[in-house]
């Protein structure tokens, strides 16, 4: 995907921190301890699927139900965000990210700057043909999981509680 | 009282009671959500035109979606199965649990399991079933149905839910805030999805070309019952078919803002099942989570239960459209009064219910609420997928008309010269056959009045026909407009720069007069030529009623006596907005496309005609300004909003140099003549009593309304009748426009 435009970033940033979404940048190589800081252990996670980044050592991959069960933080990648609502887009995968990014406390996901698109049209057209092709199954996330039906607002009815998102430039 | 408007007013009454608060705050909650949330969105108008074309076309071609879809699923590895009906779809579900030794079925939260009653069934095969979804676990503790198609709890304050857990459950330290119900729900709930057997969902939408599913959830539930269970089965009714993945974005942008007043919900997964994905295996922590989810097995069972009748069916296919959104019983007053529980049917809550029920349980449960839509039309706009759900409701209750008895007492037939071949109750006969009521009322004014009003007539009419004897009934007036007008000697202005026929909707010109002579001058000064002739009833009162046939052929009589002028070239002005829009949206349907259109393009509003001629050039000093900043509350018809018309009213005062300040409820509760009725009265007050203390608050010189339910009721509330807008605005009389006989 191209260059994505100043206009469309803070979009997605303003539209992130309405939901109580922190945003941190990092370069590629500076990802893994930027990660280091924002988990709260013990963290799984599932590997991040492009060459130049990493997780940090402290995250574990690979991991039992016992790990996952037991971990607060779990980190996953976002394979593409929506500026218009901020929005991330999280893929099922064999890996296991949709356990992994679901049953933590709290969820911190690794997005590529370039994966943003502006709005909802952008993101179905290339869902679309994504989805036909693959006929694989993601989560369009946005904020934290909640639910009002015990008289309030509460975060983390049964999903994470709070979202962070590694933004990587 | 009869036995049943009685025991009506009972259940209504014990129902406003206990839970009308809880419902009040959160629909008016979600109502203004929707208005904040569609705001913000540029191309709002856009995405409803696209999600009603998406919808229209998948309808349209529903028998080869279905096709198209279960080659689909089968190809990615699930199974589909087409319910004839619920105990068809049941008896598969029971048999897809019982081969795989199932003990215990999770489910996140689905409307359609709810028409299915799909737990009752595999309760009584022993199988335990558990509700994620929140609200949803709520009821099933408590024992109750849901009473909103979204917020299924809503009907529950937190203190309420708190009693509930504490006693249910005797925690060790008893729960209070809302944050401590959620995460004792959130661990319990969450080890009943550990060691679940088989997962539930539903669908909001599943497309034909890739067999994704979507849902439309916040909680994080619906994602925990597909991704820790081998086994997931999705119950949803055929109409949740679309076509391709690109389809959903219009339903996705609109879905959430139309309900709750969320731009987007937390959660829209896309499932295309059987998932990529590793299941869960709690008992055994050592177990890896990888995997492309082999072990996974995926059961569709798309459920008919009447779907394909109702696609047949020309007034209720529409309903099929319904993407389940709740913005029509939000936007509702009645329903944010009562809530689903008395605006409901077996299953479904809320102005479309009526659809729905009618389709998928019969006509008799559609019966139970039907009478609860007034009509108002604020559904109309808030409806993602433009559904006309006042016509399906009017549909429906001539339906229901129809099969019922036809009343044996003679004492009102006279009263009864419809076109009905069939049998609408007394009430419905007397309401929807206002125009000669109204005929004689003013012929035998006032002493039409005294007797109306009388205890002895009250007594009766509340006993015959259910007019609750708490309301004064309207003032007819010796003098019609018609007649006034026809003996005045006023002189037509000469040369005048627009010809206008002033439409005498009854009310205005039986019994609200004065507005009618207000029209006259306002519209002279501003250099009109008016005529009044003598033209029918528009047929809102039989429409109303669900005498469909009465209204046509008023509307046909109203088309062939407007019809000359209008070709002349003529204006039509209309005061009464109901009646208006049946000239611009019901006449569509009641009379020939030609005669419909040429009159709903000349047709229009007394205030927006007036804002015309002064954008025009005509000059508002003819009109009555206001002195030294006079304020007004003002209360616009329901009807009017819907089509857009109350603005030209807000600019024409504030033109005047008035200070205006609206009331924001959907509607006064009148609504023609609900609030009439002996079984809806106090609900038709409580559903005021919002717009009492608004027009209260407000602390205006003058409150003013558009409508004549909203002036009736307005003046049951205030103790004061309101003035119509050109009733304020209108120069005073003079000898000219007011010489009468």
């Amino acid at each position: 995907m191209s260059q994505i435009t100043a206009k469309t970033y803070d979009q997605f940033t303003a539209a992130v921190g309405s939901y109580g979404v922190d945003i941190t940048t990092a370069e590629p190589e500076g990802v893994a301890d930027v990660i280091e800081e924002l988990v709260d252990p013990p963290a799984v996670g599932t590997p991040l699927p492009w060459d130049d980044v990493a997780l940090p050592d402290t995250v574990q991959t690979e991991p039992t139900t016992g790990a996952v069960d037991e971990a607060v933080t779990g980190v996953t990648a976002a394979s593409l965000a929506i500026a218009e609502y901020g929005s991330i887009l999280l893929r099922m995968d064999e890996d296991g990210s949709e356990p992994v990014s679901l049953f933590n406390d709290l969820h911190v996901a690794v997005l590529r700057e370039e994966d943003i698109v502006p709005d909802m049209a952008a993101a179905f057209e290339w869902l679309g043909p994504e989805l036909r092709d693959t006929r694989d199954s993601a989560i369009l996330a946005t904020g934290p999981s909640a639910t009002a039906d015990m008289g309030a607002l509460v975060q983390g009815a049964h999903g994470p509680k709070q979202v962070k998102v590694v933004v990587v430039t | 009282m009869s036995l049943s408007r009685e025991s009506k007013a009972e259940h209504i009454r014990h129902i406003m009671q206990t839970e009308g608060n809880a419902v009040a705050e959160n629909t008016r909650g979600f109502n203004q959500g929707r208005y904040d949330s569609v705001a913000k969105l540029e191309a709002y108008d856009e995405l409803k035109d696209e999600a009603r074309e998406i919808k229209e076309d998948a309808i349209e071609r529903l028998p080869e979606l279905i096709d198209e879809l279960t080659e689909t699923v089968e190809a990615n590895g699930g199974t589909v199965y087409i319910a004839e009906d619920a105990a068809d779809a049941n008896e598969y579900v029971a048999q897809v649990c019982d081969e795989k030794s199932a003990d215990r079925l999770v489910k996140s939260k689905s409307m359609t399991s709810e028409e299915i009653e799909v737990n009752e069934h595999l309760e009584a095969q022993g199988m335990d079933v558990v509700e994620t979804d929140l609200g949803e676990w709520v009821l099933q503790i408590a024992d109750e149905a849901p009473s909103h198609i979204v917020a299924p709890a809503l009907h529950k304050s937190r203190a309420e839910i708190a009693t509930l857990f504490n006693e249910y459950f005797e925690p060790e330290e008893e729960l209070e805030t809302a944050e401590e119900l959620t995460m004792f729900a959130r661990e319990q709930l969450g080890e009943l999805i550990e060691g679940a057997d088989v997962g539930m969902t539903g669908a909001n939408f599943i497309t034909a070309d890739s067999g994704t599913m979507a849902l439309v959830t916040s909680e994080g539930n619906a994602r925990k019952t597909v991704t820790v269970p081998e086994t997931q089965i999705a119950v949803a009714g055929v109409e949740k078919v679309i076509p391709t993945v690109e389809d959903l974005q219009p339903f996705i942008e609109l879905i959430g803002r139309s309900g709750t007043g969320q731009d987007i919900t937390s959660y829209i997964s896309l499932l295309t099942p059987p998932l990529n994905s590793p299941t869960m295996n709690f008992d055994d922590p050592d177990s890896s989570v990888s995997g492309a989810g082999e072990d996974r097995e995926f059961h569709l069972v798309l459920i008919d239960n009447g779907r394909m009748e109702m696609r047949e069916d020309e007034h209720l296919k529409e309903t099929l459209y319904c993407i389940r959104c709740s913005a029509c019983a939000n936007t509702c007053a009645n329903f944010q009064s009562v809530g689903g529980h008395v605006f409901g049917g077996e299953t479904y809550s809320g102005g479309i219910a009526t659809g729905w029920e009618a389709g998928v349980h019969g006509q008799e449960s559609a019966a139970e609420f039907n009478d609860l839509c007034t009509g108002c039309s604020r559904c109309v706009e808030a409806c993602p997928v433009k559904i006309d759900i006042p016509w399906i409701n009017t549909v429906v209750r001539d339906r229901i008309n129809s099969g019922a008895d036809v009343p044996v007492e003679t004492l009102v037939d006279g009263l009864t010269p419809d076109t009905e071949t069939s049998g609408p109750g007394l009430q419905k006969r007397l309401f929807g056959n206002f125009e000669l009521l109204a005929k004689l009322g003013s012929a035998f004014a006032p002493l039409s009045n005294w007797v109306a009003n009388s205890p002895p007539s009250s007594y009766l009419l509340e006993e015959i026909a259910g007019v609750d004897r708490r309301r004064d009934l309207p003032k007819f007036q010796r003098t019609t407009l018609v007649e006034w007008f026809e003996s005045r000697d006023a002189v037509p202005p000469a040369d005048p720069d627009r010809k206008v026929v002033l439409y005498p909707d009854l009310y205005t010109n039986y019994m609200m007069v004065d507005r009618g002579k207000a029209a006259v001058r306002a519209l002279e000064a501003l250099g009109v030529e008016v005529l009044i002739p003598p033209v029918s009833g528009a047929g809102r009162a039989p429409l109303s009623q669900g005498m469909i046939d009465t209204a046509r052929s008023k509307a046909e009589g109203v088309v062939d006596q407007l019809g000359p002028y209008v070709e002349a070239g003529y204006d039509v002005v209309v005061i009464e907005p109901s009646d208006l829009a049946m000239f611009r949206e019901d006449y569509a349907r009641l009379v020939p496309q030609e005669q419909y259109e040429s009159l709903a393009e000349q047709s229009y509003e007394i205030l927006e005609y007036v804002y015309g001629l002064l954008a025009n050039g005509a000059d508002a000093d003819s009109l009555n300004l206001a002195t030294d900043g006079e304020t007004v509350a003002y209360h616009a018809h329901c009807q009017q909003r819907t089509m857009g018309l109350d603005e030209y009213s807000l600019a024409v005062l504030d033109e005047c140099g008035y200070t205006v300040t609206t009331s924001d409820v959907e509607c006064c509760g009148m609504a023609g003549s609900f609030g009439y009725k002996e079984q809806y009265y106090e609900l038709a007050m409580d559903v005021g009593s919002n717009l009492e203390s608004q027009l209260r608050a407000a602390d205006c010189d003058h409150v003013i309304a558009s409508g004549t339910s909203c002036t009736e009721q307005i003046g049951d509330l205030l103790g004061d009748e309101p003035f119509h807008v050109i009733e304020l605005l209108a120069p005073q009389p003079t000898q000219t426009t007011e010489e009468t006989l």
